[in-house]
């Protein structure tokens, strides 16, 4: 029987066994275990599952926006060379995909079309080119229907969602007394666009059916969660849904929930009677996958002269389809950044009949905190106090609205740190001083913040009777670097160099993992793998019969009264534990969450109004970092996203019926190379016991948090032109540049 | 038809509309080119064609019965890397991994251009050596995206490359 060490937050884990190792593999920037296959093209991502006799499908999507499907005309596609069939299930299609941490099915039945694109077909053909040209014959009748498309005009027309990740509402005190009574207020509004995560690998299923079982090879983020919402969608019970999902080529949230291609793969799988491959097209992503919501954000803040805030507002209006409870909580570190008694956090939804809109990289500071951290540059500057110190100024001691303490916060630490490496004090505070030739020069700066999580989750750890160990759950690695971090774990607690571990992942057959979302996936995966490897080290010394705090685990050997023994000799026929974590009074009783600083130099031209980033920095303070090679390139990314966000990324609705109009990677402009310069990173050194027995805290969304609003501060620093409309394009700030 | 894919020869019934990397990915088995748009903006699907670098979803099979295509899967393996992909791993030039072969055909092809003298948008002259700067990499290199960001991971892998070249 494989013992179970559950453990459950109750409490700080105060000595972690991570400080006890001896094999010193933990924290260490060691290149990624699964890099070779990467670099090779040998690793299998969810298209390159290619079973015997496998068909092609190509999903027909509404060539209109709004309206009642009342035909699907199919014979001129079936009648096409290769076609095997015309898949049509109105009612058990999926209308859009689920939302990140679903069970349940996503939202089915396509006969009332939703959104333009939406997916109300499958063909099938023995190939890829045969599926996608019949699927151009095939047609619709439809009876339009009026839709609701323009944001701006239904602006007013909101409901307030369900709590989500953070409450959808909160006040507390009087803000508008406060901000009558204050010596300095801001108020003002920024809008930021729809975004999508434009993952580089299409959403992706394979599906083939044995008898009453479905295997399903694809790209998913949180396999545990997506097999019951797929069983659940078919009628299935969780065990007949065999999910598989190894490598992702990157999720950033478009892959939490199972989307449209899912569930259409495996009703045709089943009738066709043979495995059937659907791999979106890129069109496909963008129309009817998953965008980040537009918002419109309001923001107050109410100060004294000497920036001491006594009120904070941030009301956020965002948009999603009927029906569904997601909301971008734009609000979500305006929670607990700052201090001020007086606050109000509300958000409320537009219902438009626009694609999807959910989780993308860090929902809620992704965008929140283009507004929040711009909003305290304005003020910093009406009050003429360095930005800087506007922000030391209001670091408070506890969370200002729950009133528990912070499990650990190195705000001020981040902040004074990037201040020095980046040279912050030869900033010129002046907007449009600085020129050189014909770029004008800015320097910007923002904080970070982003809380941290624990998601229940289970892996299984073996040691072999060669030495070796085995790490299995379902737990995805999205580009994260899940499993190398594993196997770090693993060989630093049983004292087993890292190519002694293999790691196995995103299989359902494996212990359910937490999935890799919210940032939570390295601290609570890891965390299963520890405590798994907690109990080995048990087991361990009895077999030396020693106690297990006298006991030392280094390559591959275990030592102990001056007794050095193989490990593999010591495991029998093997040995296995399963360890499971679970959230709890810890996430209650604190409030946890990495913290940063972003800093960035531009340069805008000063007659095309070009925005150049010339180099940035980042400094965080996330608990323990688990590999500094790994959790560094997860800020790079983060960052990244923030300069996309701030400079390029937006997704143009049609007004008319909410069609996305730049649906491709042409159109929608991602950082390419030549946008980044050669950004850096730097950790505060930090241990979190609050938030789980690594002392880790996430880190993935953390780079991204405040990264566009330190780009937006320079953009003003070197034009003196506040732009609160993202992305800061070079046509909104052309009325800011000197004459010619 | 018949393809010369690695060095090596292969034989296929080709479609006409087959593009040559949907030829590599679901006919000959080599899934290393990746597709991540397949209408050419992405970079994923780059490979060699006589030594040049080219987007194989923007081409069709059937146009390159004597052409000598090289793939990520004929640069190295895992137990014999090419210096590039070598590079890759050691400066975490990749997260996803899903745009990876892309770019390192990309910079190989990339490297080669530089070595003939090719200019790029960002270089000083159009004539004579090309000194391979941050900022000529990264211009060099901006045909394949990268969505994880890996790209100053990049710079720093294929600048070791070049030195090492050099």
């Amino acid at each position: 029987m494989t013992d179970t060490n559950s453990l459950t937050m109750d409490k700080p884990v105060e000595h972690s066994l991570l400080d006890n190792g001896a094999q010193h593999v933990i924290g260490k920037g060691l290149d990624r275990i699964d890099g070779p296959k990467k670099v090779t093209g040998t690793a299998t991502y969810g298209a390159e599952f290619h079973p015997d006799n496998c068909a092609q499908g190509f999903l027909v999507r509404a060539p209109f926006a709004c309206g009642k499907l009342t035909g699907i005309h199919s014979d001129a596609a079936k009648a096409m060379p290769g076609v095997i069939d015309v898949i049509v299930d109105t009612d058990r299609f999926a209308r859009n995909p689920a939302q990140g941490g679903e069970t349940e099915a996503p939202k089915q039945g396509v006969s009332k079309v939703a959104y333009f694109g939406e997916p109300l077909a499958l063909v099938v053909a023995e190939t890829f080119e045969q599926a996608r040209d019949a699927a151009q014959a095939v047609t619709f009748d439809f009876v339009p229907e009026p839709g609701r498309y323009d944001f701006d005009k239904y602006r007013d027309q909101t409901d307030i969602p369900a709590d989500g990740a953070a409450p959808a509402q909160h006040s507390q005190g009087d803000l508008e007394q406060a901000m009558r009574d204050a010596e300095v207020v801001i108020d003002e509004v920024w809008t930021t666009p729809s975004q999508n995560s434009a993952a580089m690998e299409p959403h992706v299923t394979v599906a083939h059916w044995d008898g009453d079982t479905l295997t399903v090879h694809g790209s998913y983020q949180m396999v545990a969660y997506q097999q019951q919402s797929l069983a659940d969608a078919l009628g299935l019970k969780r065990e007949q849904v065999h999910m598989i999902s190894p490598y992702v080529g990157g999720g950033f949230g478009s892959k939490l929930g199972i989307s449209s291609e899912c569930i259409a793969a495996a009703i045709a799988a089943k009738q066709t009677g043979r495995p059937v491959k659907v791999v979106m097209t890129r069109q496909n992503v963008f129309d009817a996958t998953v965008r980040r919501s537009n918002t419109h954000q309001r923001i107050r803040l109410a100060a004294d002269r000497e920036g001491r805030l006594s009120g904070i507002g941030h009301d956020t209006i965002t948009s999603n389809l009927d029906g569904e409870d997601f909301f971008e909580p734009a609000g979500l570190a305006t929670h607990f950044l700052y201090g001020g008694e007086n606050r109000e956090v509300n958000h409320a939804i537009v219902r438009l009949n626009r694609v999807l809109s959910g989780s993308m990289r860090a929902p809620g500071e992704a965008a929140g905190m283009l507004a929040l951290e711009c909003a305290m540059d304005e003020l910093a500057e009406k009050l003429g106090i360095d930005p800087i110190e506007l922000r030391k100024r209001n670091d408070p001691d506890k969370d200002p609205e729950k009133g528990v303490p912070y499990s650990s916060r190195k705000l001020t630490q981040c902040l004074d740190e990037g201040a020095t490496k980046f040279g912050w004090d030869k900033r010129n505070p002046k907007p449009a001083a600085v020129r050189e030739g014909e770029w004008l020069i800015g320097i910007g700066m923002a904080a970070a913040a982003r809380p941290n999580m624990v998601m229940p989750g289970q892996a299984r750890v073996s040691l072999t009777p060669e030495g070796r160990a085995v790490v299995q759950t379902d737990m995805t690695d999205i580009g994260t670097g899940t499993y190398t971090i594993l196997a770090q774990i693993a060989g630093e607690l049983l004292g087993l160099p890292i190519d002694r571990v293999d790691v196995e992942l995103g299989d359902s057959d494996n212990p359910p993992g937490p999935g890799s979302g919210g940032s939570w996936g390295a601290g609570s995966s890891g965390s299963t793998v520890y405590l798994a490897c907690e109990t080995l080290r048990e087991k361990i010394a009895k077999a030396m019969g020693c106690d297990v705090g006298d006991l030392t685990l280094k390559d591959g050997q275990a030592i102990a009264a001056n007794r050095s023994v193989e490990l593999g000799s010591l495991v029998g026929d093997g040995l296995s534990a399963i360890g499971k974590i679970e959230p709890g009074e810890t996430g209650e009783n604190t409030n946890q969450a990495g913290y940063g600083a972003h800093f960035a130099e531009v340069a805008v031209n000063v007659t095309t109004g070009e925005v150049r980033l010339r180099r940035m920095l980042g400094v965080f303070a996330a608990g323990r970092i688990l590999n500094e090679k790994t959790a560094r390139s997860q800020c790079l990314g983060g960052m990244t996203f923030g300069i996309g966000a701030a400079l390029t990324e937006e997704l143009v609705h049609d007004g008319n019926n909410g069609k996305l109009v730049n649906r491709d990677l042409a159109e929608y402009h991602l950082p390419v190379n030549a946008d980044v310069p050669q950004l850096e990173v730097m950790f505060l050194e930090e241990r979190d016991p609050y938030a789980n027995p690594l002392q880790a805290k996430g880190i993935g969304e953390l780079g991204i948090s405040g990264a566009g609003a330190a780009v937006a501060n320079a953009i003003y620093n070197a034009t003196g032109k506040r732009v609160r409309d993202y992305p800061l394009t070079l046509d909104k700030l052309l009325d800011a540049l000197p004459a010619l | 038809m018949h393809f010369t894919i690695n060095g090596q020869k292969y034989e296929a019934d080709v479609d006409v509309r087959t593009s040559l990397l949907d030829l590599l990915r679901e006919h000959l088995g080599l899934t290393g080119s990746k597709k991540g748009c397949d209408h050419g903006q992405c970079g994923a699907c780059t490979v060699l064609v006589n030594g040049r670098r080219i987007n194989s979803c923007l081409t069709l099979a059937v146009m390159h019965e004597d052409d000598e295509v090289t793939t990520i899967e004929g640069l190295g393996t895992p137990d014999k890397l090419h210096p590039l992909q070598a590079a890759f791993v050691k400066h975490d030039g990749f997260q996803c991994g899903y745009c990876t072969p892309g770019q390192i055909c990309s910079a190989a092809g990339m490297l080669d251009e530089a070595k003939k003298g090719w200019p790029s948008h960002v270089s000083e002259r159009l004539e004579g050596e090309v000194e391979l700067t941050d900022a000529e990499i990264s211009e060099r290199m901006s045909g394949n995206l990268c969505r994880c960001s890996a790209y100053p991971n990049i710079v720093d892998a294929i600048r070791e490359v070049a030195g090492e070249d050099a």
